[in-house]
């Protein structure tokens, strides 16, 4: 197992008589990619939350590249420092860029906060480049571009600071199958050619078998089950695991059987 | 006679270059559930909002629209409403955003039937209190506000308040997309049991090709206004005529299939702004010649598929 870039350990968070998140314990191996799986309020978008620092944890522990993150940061410098290491793709490209802003000026103002007093020019356009979007695409405002296009946008602020960690909380989520198809493959070449690790929180377990090396299945705060994506999904231990895979829609589908099950477990 | 049945549709608005439904033609029969299948921008929740005459500001519309025999695109206002609260009824995405959360759930079972005067209160709550075993829920929901149920839970009382009129045509528009895998089994299973218990035509809006496969007789793919291919469920899937079915295919991650690239659909569909002449899916298709470019193909065959070159063999080799 290569170093892990990211340790999460005995993490708990409780919101009044719910707990969240429940004693999760998982690493992320450098340039390695882990799937959080689950439904709504299985703890998992928390999760993320208090990795990239949006959200503070009632216990437990969250290390990346071997320092670890004790409460909240104290100060700018930390607060910064700490934002090179994590970033975060939200789900909603409609709602994660500032209207007024053109693309040039949201990945210019990310490259300044971090980078003052050099020159941006070429790293903007090698980032546009990365991400698959022209220099045409430098000038416009984020409703002149499709879901598609400021959802890479926000890849590319993300990758801006050259973070360890990319935390993706259902990044393809909103988009259209064949748009989603073209981030998914983006997502894996970013991967190869800069080592970068992923942490991918989707509740699609198609898109998990595409892009993750290894997956946790999260339930009421808790992981049900862990290990290597193709073994997880080809022979699910948890009774959970197994009516998640029975639940996505195919030819020959029981919807009787799976609503049955569900009610049983 | 078919519960809803779609001829020669075209719809206009303003400011577009092209129209954005363009010669649609769909039928549902009763009892049947068809999927109607297509990515954002493709015309798929325009189309199936025609069959209530629930049309976009400045629409011009050509065809016609019958539902239940009944022309909805020249239908008089009072018509229009009888049909909204009887023979049609629609269930959206988001039951949360379609439902009152001021008013109770009985109110809002109950107010379409009693709005229209032909049922008197208390035969409006023996209905709703039968459509709410039906869906799997008890009575003591009609005293609950919206907010108290769950989003799986408001799906079914959504689609009770649908069945309220005793429509013989059901529109669902991405009825489970915003549920999470397993409750879109329980309402998936719910409407299954539904349409053959009150033999309703169903219309299944969908950007899922997966689910599309699973529960529907027969699929229309859409793209950029215009129905790519028709034809029953398992034979689209298995062996797809229309390249843009196969590249939709293709691009689907998939449980099945080895993690890795996805075969990816370069390009975006056709802009609203720009006119279209030839097939509208040309300029992204890997088949298209300058026929393509020229003339829109019509659709054709037994298993028809707009298309001049539409492929043959299996989905692996497409």
């Amino acid at each position: 197992m290569p170093e892990p870039v990211l340790q999460v350990t005995g993490l708990r968070r409780t919101f009044g008589a719910v707990r969240a998140v429940d004693d999760v314990s998982f690493t992320l191996g450098a340039g390695g990619s882990l799937g959080i799986v689950g439904e709504s309020g299985s703890g998992k978008t928390t999760t993320a939350r208090i990795i990239v620092g949006l959200e503070q944890a009632d216990e437990g522990q969250v290390t990346v590249q071997a320092r670890a993150r004790a409460g909240r940061a104290r100060g700018r410098a930390e607060r910064l420092a700490r934002a090179r290491e994590v970033q975060m793709v939200f789900q909603d490209p409609y709602l994660s860029l500032d209207p007024r802003t053109s693309v040039e000026a949201v990945l210019r103002e990310t490259l300044r906060l971090h980078f003052p007093g050099t020159d941006h020019e070429a790293r903007i356009r090698e980032l546009l480049d990365q991400v698959g979007l022209g220099t045409r695409a430098a000038d416009a405002l984020p409703r002149q571009l499709s879901g598609g296009q400021r959802q890479r946008v926000a890849i590319a602020r993300a990758l801006a600071v050259q973070p360890a960690v990319l935390v993706l909380d259902e990044a393809v989520a909103a988009l259209d199958v064949s748009v989603q198809a073209q981030v998914l493959n983006l997502l894996a070449d970013i991967r190869e050619q800069t080592g970068i690790g992923y942490l991918f929180i989707t509740h699609d377990l198609g898109v998990v078998r595409c892009v993750t090396d290894e997956v946790i299945v999260m339930r009421h705060g808790r992981i049900v089950e862990s290990g290597p994506t193709g073994r997880v999904l080809a022979d699910p231990e948890h009774p959970y695991t197994r009516l998640l895979l029975e639940s996505v829609p195919r030819p020959g589908w029981d919807p009787d059987g799976i609503a049955a099950a569900r009610r049983a477990l | 006679m078919n519960a809803l049945d779609i001829q020669g549709l075209r719809l206009q608005l303003p400011g577009s270059a092209r129209p954005v439904l363009d010669g649609v033609d769909l039928t549902v029969a009763p009892g049947e559930t068809v999927a109607l299948v297509g990515e954002s921008g493709s015309g798929k929740t325009l189309t199936s909002r025609t069959a209530l005459g629930l049309l976009p500001p400045g629409a011009v519309t050509e065809g016609r629209v019958l539902v239940d025999g009944q022309d909805v695109l020249t239908m008089a206002p009072d018509r229009l409403r009888a049909l909204r609260t009887g023979q049609a009824a629609m269930i959206f995405q988001d039951p949360g955003a379609a439902i009152n959360p001021l008013r109770r759930i009985g109110d809002f079972l109950t107010e379409s039937v009693r709005l229209t005067g032909t049922v008197n209160a208390a035969d409006a709550d023996r209905r709703a209190v039968e459509l709410l075993d039906a869906v799997g829920l008890g009575p003591e929901l009609l005293r609950r506000y919206p907010g108290q149920l769950s989003g799986g839970m408001l799906q079914r009382v959504m689609i009770a308040a649908a069945l309220m009129g005793d429509p013989i045509l059901l529109l669902a528009d991405e009825p489970t997309t915003a549920l999470d895998v397993t409750s879109q089994a329980e309402v998936v299973a719910l409407l299954g049991r539904l349409r053959a218990r009150f033999g309703t035509g169903l219309l299944f809006v969908t950007h899922d090709l997966g689910l599309a496969a699973a529960i529907s007789d027969r699929v229309y793919v859409m793209y950029a206004g215009r129905i790519a291919e028709t034809g029953p469920a398992a034979a689209l899937f298995d062996r797809p005529r229309h390249p843009y079915t196969a590249a939709l295919l293709a691009s689907t991650p998939r449980l099945e299939a080895p993690s890795g690239r996805l075969a990816a659909i370069d390009g975006q569909p056709p802009d609203l702004r720009q006119e279209l002449t030839g097939c509208a899916f040309a300029a992204r298709c890997l088949h298209a010649t300058e026929l393509c470019r020229e003339e829109a193909p019509a659709l054709r065959g037994t298993h028809p598929a707009a298309c001049h070159h539409p492929l043959e063999g299996s989905r692996t080799d497409a």
